[in-house]
């Protein structure tokens, strides 16, 4: 048997540019996520993590390199026939439908793999979701509609979840508990490529994280090295700055 | 005999009963459009000439195969539909990039090249369909004769605009339609073969125009120009019920077809020009259309 085929990788990205229109975005991005990890991509606005997500699921056409997806290349599939191999997309906005209720937004993406969450499971993990099953999608809070993406999400039984700054704009209670929602995925043997800016809330979850800035990937750090050095990333998010501002404020 | 507002009960009745005629036409029409401009973005012009289309398939069917009416009710939408499919997949699809204007254009040219085939062929004079033995003679309805064909016009008209409605609110298929009206994209990153499920849209849509026509067969002449003479009404009808909205486009249908008959009873000067009235201050009043939502 090949090598290949005895690596753990998921995902392999080599080489990765993309654009939109005449505007580069990516600019040859290289990362990996094993089987069963949760790695993020960090990075500013504009640094191209949508971008890159986008990408990977064929949303954004226009693009170029090598994508590797359980040792099949995806580069040239469109994005419905990448999605049936087993990678879910939540994406940044949510993309919940306010002309389909809750219960029919929870039921749009057909199931893609066996061992697909039941609603059962589904009801038990968001429970707000089947009290509010007959409201339109976009009557739901931002948290729920959050919640409802990803269980959406979960039903399919993709086996890969690009989630696209899940905790953006919501209160701390939510985003516990979508970290524990992330916990629980991670537990039953998902595989999570994570995007955020809040790397606070990514140390509590991820293994590893990746820095993107200007569509490309500047540095990777385990866990850990974020935990015990977190200036390191603050710099690199730009949020150092802030603080010293806020500190000189309080001075 | 009675009388309502000095009119007598059976000119009053009769003239209605046309008017839901005309209004089950403009109906079925209506809805097809708003399906299509609602998953396509396109304004599709050609649907008149697919229309005229449906009723000349059974036309034809008849005369040169001696295949009846109620055949052609089921093989006249499915051709003119396949039809309609290969204008997506070879024509129609490549302006989906820019903008609506060339889907329009586009659409207008091939309802013209149509309706000047179908002219330089039969020409303008009208070609008779027969209305079919089951349904010949009337109806007493106590206050008016009604022909059993009218009748049946109307009610199989309501039950396939009823069925057209119930599948795209109420089934998985139109929960499929309602969210790539939204937002196509995300909806092809869940594993749906959306460009398919947009060809297929604009088949049903132009099947609906084409199971309109046959309809129409045996009420009206089967003429190249009986598209162009309705569709313009029918955009109006359209704009009135509110772009892309299906209940509006049924609504509105049914509802114009009435007040159309109501004024050729009271004020017949006006009965072509009603409906035109009627767009003209719900556009001033409600641009988006009675039941449209503004985008
Ligand atoms: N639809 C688009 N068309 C053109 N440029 C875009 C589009 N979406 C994003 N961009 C540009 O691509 C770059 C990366 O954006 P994005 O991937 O959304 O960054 P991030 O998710 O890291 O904030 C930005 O400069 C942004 O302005
Ligand atoms: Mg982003």
């Amino acid at each position: 048997m090949g090598i290949e085929l005895m690596t753990d990788q998921l995902l392999r990205v080599e080489n990765l540019h993309a654009r939109y229109g005449e505007s580069k975005v990516l600019h040859g991005l290289s990362f990996s996520v094993d089987r069963g990890e949760v790695v993020t991509l960090l990075g500013r606005n504009g640094a191209g993590k949508t971008s890159t997500l986008r990408a990977l699921m064929g949303i954004l056409p226009t693009r170029d390199g090598s994508i590797l997806f359980d040792g099949k290349e995806i580069i040239g599939l469109p994005s419905n026939r990448i999605a049936r191999l087993g990678m879910g997309y939540v994406p940044e906005e949510r993309g919940i439908f306010g002309s389909l209720t809750v219960a029919e937004n929870l039921v749009l993406p057909p199931v893609v793999r066996s061992g697909a969450m039941s609603l059962d499971e589904i009801y038990t993990l968001f429970p707000n979701i089947k009290e509010r099953s007959k409201s339109r999608g976009t009557h739901l809070s931002g948290g729920e509609q959050q919640m409802l993406a990803m269980a959406r999400i979960l039903r399919t039984g993709a086996h890969f979840l690009l989630l696209d700054e899940p905790t953006e704009g919501l209160a701390p209670i939510i985003v516990h508990a979508i970290a524990d929602v992330i916990k629980a995925l991670k537990a039953r043997g998902a595989t999570i490529l994570l995007v955020e800016q809040n790397f606070r809330f990514a140390s509590t979850v991820a293994d590893r994280h990746y820095v993107v800035e200007d569509g490309r990937i500047i540095d990777q750090l385990a866990n850990d090295e974020i935990k015990m050095n977190p200036e390191k990333i603050e710099s690199y998010l730009g949020i150092e700055v802030e603080h010293r501002r806020k500190e000189a404020s309080h001075g | 005999m009675g009388e309502i507002f000095g009119m007598p009960v059976q000119v009053l009745m009769g003239q209605l009963a046309i008017g839901l005629i005309n209004g089950s036409f403009y109906a079925l029409l209506s809805l097809g459009l708003a399906i299509i401009f609602g998953l396509l973005n396109v304004i599709n012009f050609a649907h008149g000439a697919q229309y005229m289309l449906g009723a000349f398939v059974a036309w034809m069917l008849l005369h040169y195969l001696g295949i009846g009416y109620w055949p052609a009710l089921l093989l006249a939408p499915l051709i003119v539909g396949a039809i309609g499919i290969l204008m997506e997949r070879f024509m129609i699809r490549k302006l989906y990039h820019v903008d609506h204007v060339y889907g329009l254009l586009l659409t207008f040219g091939i309802a013209l090249i149509l309706q000047g085939l179908f002219l330089n062929m039969f020409g303008v004079s009208g070609q008779r369909y027969p209305t079919p033995d089951a349904l010949r003679g009337m109806v007493d309805l106590g206050f008016m004769f009604l022909p059993i064909y009218r009748g049946w016009v109307i009610v199989a008209s309501l039950a396939v605009c009823l069925l057209t409605w119930f599948i795209i609110e109420k089934t998985k298929l139109g929960a499929y339609l309602r969210a790539a009206t939204e937002n196509p994209e995300l909806v092809r990153a869940f594993g749906i073969n959306v460009p398919v499920l947009i060809t297929l849209t604009y088949g049903a849509g132009v099947a609906l125009a084409a199971f309109a026509g046959v309809m129409a067969a045996p009420v009206y002449q089967v003429s190249p120009i009986m598209g162009a003479e309705i569709i313009i009404v029918v955009f109006a009808v359209v704009v009135i019920g509110g772009m892309g909205s299906l209940l509006g486009a049924i609504v509105a249908g049914f509802g114009l077809g009435l007040v159309e008959g109501l004024t050729r009873v009271f004020y017949p000067e006006a009965s072509s020009v009603v409906i035109f009235l009627v767009m003209a201050i719900v556009l001033l009043l409600k641009p988006s259309g009675l039941f449209g939502q503004a985008r």
